[in-house]
């Protein structure tokens, strides 16, 4: 861990806030994923993590080693990019998955296939 | 004063995500139905990841970032074979 | 030229996120990477994907900006939800919208848009009908999140692609 104290102050401070940041947000977004009560709402939950988390940490990251190593070549953009590229992708199946097996089983406050009229939006109860 | 406040401050972030990764697992293991659990898991690869990111930071080691880029894609390549399967196994059935 | 480089600005991203992954710019590293990027481009044109070609740089730009903005916003609003989620409940619920889209890639880059905002997700698409069914988290603002659909995605993406 001896690297770390060659980080000047300058760099550390963003380095810091960043890190915390980011995992503050991926946290949120998981106890989202507990709170909240219906799979569909919980289907919001990660793209926290995905979208504002994955950004600040790879920026800590970037930053830390382009300081640390005199190293210009950004490669942590290459998550960033994969995960916000697959993130939405993966959603969307399982999105269309859980609506398929809901309506299946008939369940209630799910939008039914050809009507076109509007479910009232459910009340979630903690 | 710089060190101490940095090499705090990433193992606050690590359990941090930590946390995250438990409530990730705790959504999996409960889950009341199987999107629930596949929704879990890919929250848990995500924070893993972010976990990996950030043990590459305090070690200053880029063999971290090689498994964290190879969590990233094989981690989306399974939840979408878990949904596909959610829509395709039950027509079988 | 064209038989040759097929889908050039594959070819070249291909060819730099080879290069991001050695981490390295040497001329060797160069030429293996361009020569996968040109080969993978071969690749692609047995799926046959349906082009869509815009001329409106600047319009590319102003929609990214835009969605950066209302990520950063939806970030924040869902953030909200969610920690007070406990003393509030949410309100969340479906809402189904027209799309007047006719071209598929801008319909699938509306839905990844959609999808990457955490306040919205894309739940299904029906293609006879063009009904697009959405998951809202906060629906409070209820019939306000059509109307920035409209404005703020589609209107931007039927400008540029067709």
């Amino acid at each position: 861990m001896s690297h770390l104290t060659d980080l000047p102050l300058w760099a550390a401070i963003p380095v810091c806030l960043l890190l915390l940041a980011g995992s503050i947000v991926t946290l949120i977004g998981s106890i989202g994923l507990l709170r909240l009560k219906s799979f569909y709402s919980r289907l919001h939950a990660p793209t926290l993590g995905a979208s504002a988390g994955v950004i600040m940490i790879c920026l800590a990251s970037m930053l830390c080693f382009a300081v640390l190593q005199n190293r210009w070549i950004f490669h942590e953009v290459l998550i960033i990019v994969f995960i916000i590229l697959t993130t939405p992708v993966t959603l969307m199946l399982l999105g269309q998955s859980a609506l398929y097996r809901d309506r299946i089983e008939e369940k209630d406050g799910v939008p039914r296939k050809t009507t076109p009229d509007l479910p009232t939006p459910e009340t979630e109860t903690p | 004063m710089t060190e101490l406040f940095i090499i705090w401050s990433i193992l606050g972030s690590q359990i941090i995500l930590g946390l995250a990764m438990g409530c990730a697992l705790f959504r999996m293991v409960k889950g009341p139905r199987a999107q629930d659990r596949i929704l879990g898991l890919d929250a848990l690869y995500i924070n893993g990841m972010l976990l990996l990111l950030t043990f590459g930071i305090r070690t200053a080691n880029t063999i971290y970032f090689e498994s964290a880029l190879i969590i990233a894609l094989l981690g989306f390549v399974s939840s979408i074979a878990f949904s596909k399967f959610l829509m395709r196994g039950e027509v079988i059935e | 030229m064209r038989y040759w480089f097929p889908y050039p600005l594959l070819s070249f991203a291909l060819m730099v996120f080879w290069l991001l992954i050695n981490q390295s710019l040497s001329i060797a590293q160069i030429l293996l990477g361009a020569a996968l990027g040109i080969s993978h481009a071969w690749l692609m044109v047995n799926l046959r994907p349906s082009k869509t070609h815009t001329k409106k740089a600047w319009l590319v730009a102003r929609l990214a900006g835009q969605v950066t903005v209302d990520v950063a916003r939806s970030n924040l609003a869902v953030m909200r939800a969610i920690l007070r989620s406990k003393r509030r409940p949410v309100r969340s619920g479906f809402i189904a919208i027209d799309i007047t889209l006719r071209d598929e890639n801008s319909i699938a880059l509306l839905a990844c848009i959609l999808t990457a905002t955490p306040g919205t997700a894309w739940i299904e698409f029906d293609s006879q009908t063009r009904v697009l069914l959405l998951h809202v988290l906060d629906i409070e603002n209820g019939p306000t999140w059509a109307d920035l659909i409209r404005t703020h995605y589609e209107a931007p993406l039927k400008e540029l692609f067709e």
